[in-house]
């Protein structure tokens, strides 16, 4: 079949950043393409070029032989490339067929020709095997059945492209597969995806092709992905070998640091016990909504408890808010990076410093210096790479604002227990292992460490035992000589029997 | 144009505006750069100025205050009636300050820990204390019986009236807490990320609370010397003030949007508001064009304020 898809050239600088030089690849019809790269390596500003968002400085971008001239979302759009983003376009308040006519609702003399409204919709939506009530409203839908009502969307206008940026990041395993199924029918029927994820396992099930970018150039373009390995495309993401990404070693494990005693709250009903060691890397798994994170914000006080206590090195601690907490040793860095970790606005110095200062602020005078001081130690130290301690972190890679937040915690005195929310979400590689280092220094120096993942490798890889949670409650603990993929997927999957209603997204939206 | 558009949209883009403006001005507008037409200018500045310095704190951690100018009204009325019924200033200045502070902790207490939109709790407490301001003296000026309360306004140290004074002192004082102390630093991370805020141990509803707290308090002392400059307690005093503040320091670069805030910038802002009153005066302008004058500052500021951020944005 020949090249529908073709990026000829694209480049694309900002000020002080070449973030694309001379891309070209092409996109056969009816296929789905992988695009990869590490944070930075210019996917996203590919997507921008595609969707119309931003335009290239030079090159050009070609649909079925035509050059694309379009200067806007807009134009994309109308050229039939649609580009699905993490945040969705979706106006909550409107139902699910609204949704998908607007902009162009069905009417008769300016009357909504309801019928017609509903009809197509419940057609489309059964064409392409999607389970959504085209009456309910888009606030009651699911993060993942908001997806797929997000590709419909996309196939209500014969879309010929389909970009698809990191779909899968807040869905659930089974959601995810009702959409590759989706993605399935769709290349059926000849339309190119591109699909952008960090997730090695999702592309090579999916994708017929790949394209992997490093650096804001091509790095390698395979035109039949059956022709490569994952070391292979690790390699070529990160320009280097990576032997083993984990670099877990065993430690010695101490008396008991963190004690958790039937600890619930509104989102976590059914009370939970465990403990951590000093020196121990504790496991949470679960798929979302199993009660990970809840227990999490629990134990931390970041929300409010219904019942239980926490003891650190045997004394209980009243936390019923993050300063309490704080203050006897526990610390969290959470799930949502964006929205619950980075302060925007402000310097990488006053990120780092936002909690500590306390100790070297007397009466709540500042000290620029000590600050100072402090902020470069951590850069130094966390390898953050950036030219600046007054840098906005915004400005900042996703890796290197979780190394700032981890810093934060670590100019800290006292630290006793470190809860870590999806550690490196949104990370690559090369960062990740970095990571995972530091965590690995940190269990040595006797800290009692709690990482929360639903990546399944990433805490089989790093942790000494894990904890599986199950809608909402404790389904088996493991130790690292026993840990078997199967066996804790087995105890994370609810009973087949209610699998179908599974609690995905009601316990995680909060 | 790209150097032009970054000196003015850059960090010192306000000063740079303002001082041609000040340098324009003062060659054509006569008798705009005397003496006495600077102290004066400087006089008609102090009650926006010094309640700019909270309202700083206030936009800078994404909230907003709309009952600034019913509280300097009513802070006003209660130090001239107190201090009348007492027959001591310093009681009526208490009163005042009390009051003041007090209408602030409601503010803030209601904004923070019962959650309610600061927009609409201060809209409701700005119709409030203006009614209580309204009955307190049954809708009349309440004049002044000790002559020593006009000395507030009138006295001079060394050659400048002491609310110039006064609101130079609480310039500095503010520029202080906001630059140099954790205070400030909290209240600067509130506006960028509330609940990263909370959850990086800043204790988010109690610096709110402070904040109003704040903000009431120095309405208080902006009350006082309003209402020693115009020689009685004016129910009336103030209205519209809150719009000037707000206009004053989003001029000065204070971001809506929270985050974002430097004292010499507020300063600045609150000199333009100031001599654009001014000249308006000197140029012999009917008062109505004023009004549309203040609006188009507002509206240029906020436009500003969002080339700033696009600005900003872009550099990410």
């Amino acid at each position: 079949m020949q090249d529908f898809l073709e990026f000829k050239s694209i480049s694309k600088g900002y000020p002080g950043v070449q973030a694309l030089s001379d891309v070209s690849f092409s996109v056969r019809k009816g296929t789905v393409h992988g695009l990869m790269g590490e944070n930075g390596a210019g996917k996203s500003t590919l997507i921008r070029v595609l969707s119309g968002d931003q335009a290239g400085d030079t090159g050009e971008i070609r649909i079925g032989g035509e050059q694309q001239l379009y200067k806007s979302v807009r134009d994309a759009f109308q050229a039939g490339v649609i580009v699905i983003h993490q945040e969705l376009q979706l106006v909550a308040e409107l139902t699910v067929a609204e949704n998908l006519w607007l902009g162009r609702f069905p009417a008769k003399a300016g009357v909504l020709d309801r019928r017609k409204l509903i009809g197509v919709v419940t057609e489309k939506l059964a064409d392409m095997g999607i389970d959504v009530d085209p009456a309910a409203k888009v606030a009651s839908l699911s993060i993942g059945e908001r997806q797929m009502v997000e590709i419909a969307k996309a196939v209500m206008v014969d879309a010929r492209v389909i970009a698809l940026d990191e779909p899968t990041s807040s869905l659930s395993s089974r959601e995810s597969e009702i959409l590759f199924s989706l993605i399935d029918r769709l290349r059926a029927n000849g339309t190119v995806i591109l699909y952008v994820s960090h997730r090695l396992d999702e592309i090579f099930r999916l994708c017929d092709s790949l394209t992997v970018l490093r650096d804001g150039k091509l790095a390698a373009h395979h035109s039949d992905i059956s022709q490569v390995t994952r070391d292979q495309v690790i390699a070529e993401m990160v320009g280097r070998e990576i032997a083993n990404i984990w670099g877990w070693r065993g430690r010695p494990r101490g008396a008991t640091r963190l004690q958790v005693n039937s600890l619930a709250g509104p989102k976590l009903p059914h009370p939970v016990n465990f403990d951590v060691r000093e020196g121990e890397i504790l496991g949470f798994f679960g798929l979302i909504g199993a009660g990970r994170s809840e227990m999490a914000r629990l134990l931390y006080g970041a929300d409010a408890r219904s019942q239980g206590t926490v003891t650190v090195d045997g004394t209980t601690v009243t936390a019923d808010s993050p300063v309490h907490s704080i203050r006897a040793g526990i610390v969290l860095c959470p799930e949502d990076r964006k929205l619950d970790g980075i302060i925007q606005g402000r310097s990488i110095e006053e990120n780092m410093a936002i909690s500590s200062r306390r100790h070297f602020s007397p009466f709540g005078i500042l000290n620029p210096t000590k600050e100072g001081e402090l902020a470069e130690t951590f850069i130094s130290k966390l390898r953050v790479r950036t030219p600046s301690r007054k840098q906005d972190i915004i400005n900042l890679s996703g890796g290197n604002q979780q190394k700032v937040i981890l810093g934060r915690w670590l100019s800290e005195q006292g630290v006793k227990v470190l809860l870590i929310d999806e550690p490196t979400r949104g990370i690559d590689v090369g960062a990740k292992s970095e990571i995972y280092e530091i965590l690995y220094e940190l269990a040595a120096q006797g800290m009692a460490i709690i990482v929360i993942s639903s990546e399944l490798p990433e805490i089989m890889g790093i942790t000494d035992r894990i904890v599986v949670m199950c809608e909402g409650r404790i389904a088996a603990e493991i130790e690292r000589s026993d840990f078997d993929e199967r066996r804790i997927l087995a105890a994370a999957l609810p009973d087949i029997s209610n699998a179908n209603d599974l609690p995905i997204q009601q316990v995680q939206s909060r | 144009m790209t150097s032009l558009k970054k000196l003015l949209l850059g960090e010192q883009g306000l000063v740079v505006i303002f001082a041609l403006a000040f340098a324009i001005v003062s060659l054509t507008v006569p008798n705009f750069l005397t003496e006495r037409n600077m102290l004066g200018l400087l006089q008609s500045v102090v009650t926006i100025g010094i309640v700019a310095c909270t309202m700083m704190f206030c936009l800078a951690s994404r909230d907003f205050d709309l009952s600034v100018g019913s509280t300097v009204a009513f802070s006003g009325m209660i130090a001239v009636m107190a201090s009348n019924a007492t027959g001591s200033i310093v009681l009526g200045l208490l009163a005042a300050l009390v009051c003041g502070g007090f209408v602030g902790l409601v503010n803030g207490v209601v904004i923070a820990r019962f959650r309610i939109n600061a927009l609409i709790t201060t809209l409701a407490t700005m119709q409030i204390v203006r009614g209580l301001a309204l009955i307190s003296s049954d809708g009349r000026a309440v004049g002044i019986n000790d002559p020593g309360f006009y000395q507030l306004a009138l006295s001079k140290f060394l050659g400048v009236p002491t609310p110039i004074w006064v609101m130079g002192v609480l310039f500095l004082a503010f520029g202080f807490l906001l630059n140099r102390t954790v205070f400030g630093k909290n209240t600067l991370a509130i506006g960028g990320n509330p609940e990263a805020s909370r959850l990086a141990g800043v204790n988010v509803s109690r610096m709110r609370i402070w904040i109003f707290m704040l903000q009431g308090l120095v309405c208080g002392i902006a009350g006082v010397l309003l209402a020693s400059r115009i020689t009685s307690g004016q129910p009336n005093a103030a209205t519209g003030l809150e719009l000037s503040v707000i206009s004053a320091c989003v001029l000065g670069g204070v971001s809506l949007a929270g985050g974002r805030a430097a004292m010499a910038g507020v300063i600045v802002g609150v000199l333009i508001m100031g001599i654009a009153e001014n000249v308006m005066n000197l140029l012999n302008i009917q008062a109505f064009y004023q009004y549309v004058v203040r609006g188009l500052i507002l509206l240029l500021a906020v436009l500003l304020d969002n080339l700033r951020s696009v600005a900003a944005g872009r550099r990410g």
